[in-house]
């Protein structure tokens, strides 16, 4: 499989498919941190110990008993891309911007599908992430296990009767393991209830925080719900305890979208619409504004305003007119009016509007 | 019935949060724009502390009361003879080396990981082959106690087997 492939193709399997109540959560993650006993973790190891930790993985990919959502997949070294290649997995959500930014000797290998990545000397030795499509966090937990179950087999794992699991951050000890959503709280944010929200969510020790937008405006509405505690509860406990906070969400942000339909009919069709006739029509635009007309249009789609858009195209234009997929779209370095100018084109085309 | 913002008594508060310096907590009302004014809080949220601000705060804490009673315990402060960090070059990154410098700084990592995670127990996952290896350190420690009770009470036929069972397992760990 081709690097190309995951480089230009904006949409993976988890933005094209719908999973179990996408019109709110556009995809669920879970992410395993383990590191190999008797290596230094990477921020301490050596050249060569880093070489050690790529080697023993890229020796466990020719074993038999490989999951088959794994054959055929490579390791990529991260000194292989460019600056502009790496930004676009991250604007994927394929790879971390520590994996991007900080590691000298990391690696990933994807699946073909882009629902698992293994990173490899990012902040710990390997990095098990499996992405899935709407609200499904108990697949992708018995993805990642397995994986983990699979390369176990193969490799020593750093592990300690009374921490479990051990990483190089104390947060992470234990299991390991970060369970997350991807939700979208449009009527929450207009109906001004997120403030009361978030604390609530933190009290129960769950993080939450906007996933575009520099330090923490969410733009697009758009959040991840997160566990913080990875000790002293096992993974079921954890995915648990999340999967029933983010229900309720669910239901609340559902519930505050009748309320605005059936309070403002006219008013919320007028917000889609207006965001819509920007997006179709406009010849600059920044990505705060992008976001936020996207979020709009997205929530019109969900609750049957507007037709003829397929949902899905929130989700692929949210990735689409990130800087890295912008330059890596026009094949050269943008400066940020060209940037504004590409995105406003890309969108109209996406939604079909340019007719002449 | 809304309460006022205690910092500008204008505007009501609408913004409450739980803050938590050095392990205390305290509880924060403000108005959006005080909070902003005060950079405790950005619009969006992400109430105002980074969680890495917040673990090295907890760590800090660590550091400030192991170093008050005296002054001689910074100089034999704990470094990890594989990796080579201390405790406090730990304390100031908030990230181990290696695996080992969980046994070197055990002691101190108890009242740390309470704090982040509640618990000090790992209650998830264990690893198949860590899993076999502590069944069979257990299943060995069963049987020398049941050899040293055969030979105590000199039936030799048994303690025989049960040798040949010990030496078995002690092959398989060594494995
Ligand atoms: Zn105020
Ligand atoms: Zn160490």
């Amino acid at each position: 499989m081709s690097l190309n492939h995951f480089l230009e193709n904006a949409m993976s399997e988890w933005m094209r498919v719908k999973g179990a109540d996408s019109d709110v959560i556009f995809s669920s993650r879970v992410r395993i941190a383990r590191n190999l006993a008797h290596i230094p973790f990477p921020m301490l190891s050596t050249a060569s110990q880093s070489e050690e930790v790529i080697h023993l993985i890229e020796e466990a990919l020719t074993k038999d008993d490989i999951p088959e959502i794994l054959e055929n997949a490579e390791l990529i070294q991260m000194a292989d891309l460019t600056d502009l290649q790496k930004r676009v997995l991250v604007e994927k959500h394929l790879i971390s911007p520590h994996l991007a930014e900080e590691s000298t000797s990391g690696a990933v290998l994807f699946s073909q599908d882009e629902s698992v990545s293994i990173m490899v000397n990012e902040e710990d030795h390997i990095r098990i992430q499996c992405l899935f499509p709407g609200f499904q966090l108990e697949k992708a937990w018995k993805l990642a296990s397995q994986i983990d179950d699979w390369l176990e087999k193969h490799v020593s794992f750093a592990f300690d009767e009374q921490c479990g699991y051990l990483t190089s951050c104390p947060t992470n000890v234990g299991t390991g393991i970060r369970a997350s959503v991807m939700i979208h709280l449009p009527a929450l944010a207009l109906t001004q209830q997120l403030n009361r929200f978030i604390p609530a969510i933190t009290q129960v020790g769950l993080a939450v925080r906007g996933i575009y937008g520099e330090g923490s405006e969410a733009l697009g509405n758009l959040y991840q719900v997160s566990n913080q505690v990875t000790l002293g509860q096992s993974e079921e406990e954890i995915i648990n305890k999340l999967q029933g906070v983010v229900r309720q969400m669910i239901d609340h942000e559902k519930q505050a979208r009748e309320r605005l339909l059936g309070m403002s009919p006219i008013q919320l069709e007028d917000r889609v619409t207006r965001s819509f006739g920007i997006l179709a029509h406009a010849r600059i635009i920044d990505s705060k504004e992008a976001m936020k007309r996207l979020s709009d249009v997205r929530l019109g789609i969900d609750l049957d305003l507007l037709t003829g858009v397929p949902s899905s195209v929130m989700n692929e234009l949210m990735v689409l007119i990130q800087p890295g997929f912008l330059q890596q779209y026009a094949g050269e370095k943008l400066g940020a009016e060209e940037r504004d100018i590409r995105r406003a084109e890309l969108i109209r085309e996406r939604l079909g509007m340019e007719r002449d | 019935m809304s309460l006022l913002c205690p910092e500008c008594g204008k505007r009501p508060a609408t913004l409450h949060y739980t803050k938590i310096v050095n392990g205390e907590k305290t509880e924060a009302h403000l108005c959006e724009v005080c909070a902003q004014e005060k950079g405790e809080y950005m619009p969006g949220f992400d109430n105002g502390f980074s969680f890495h601000n917040l673990l090295s705060g907890l760590l800090n804490f660590d550091m400030v009361s192991s170093e008050s009673p005296n002054i001689a315990q910074q100089k034999t402060m704990p470094r990890c003879a594989t990796c080579g960090l201390t405790y406090n070059q730990f304390s100031k990154i908030g990230r181990f080396g290696c695996s080992d410098c969980f046994e070197t700084f055990r002691d101190r990592l108890d009242p740390l990981l309470r704090r982040i995670h509640g618990s000090t127990a790992h209650q998830g996952k264990i690893p198949e082959r860590t899993k076999g290896e502590l069944k069979i350190r257990r299943d060995l420690e069963k049987l020398r106690e049941q050899l040293a009770r055969s030979v105590e009470s000199e039936e030799f036929e048994e303690a025989a087997q049960l040798r040949d069972q010990i030496r078995s397992l002690q092959e398989q760990l060594s494995e």
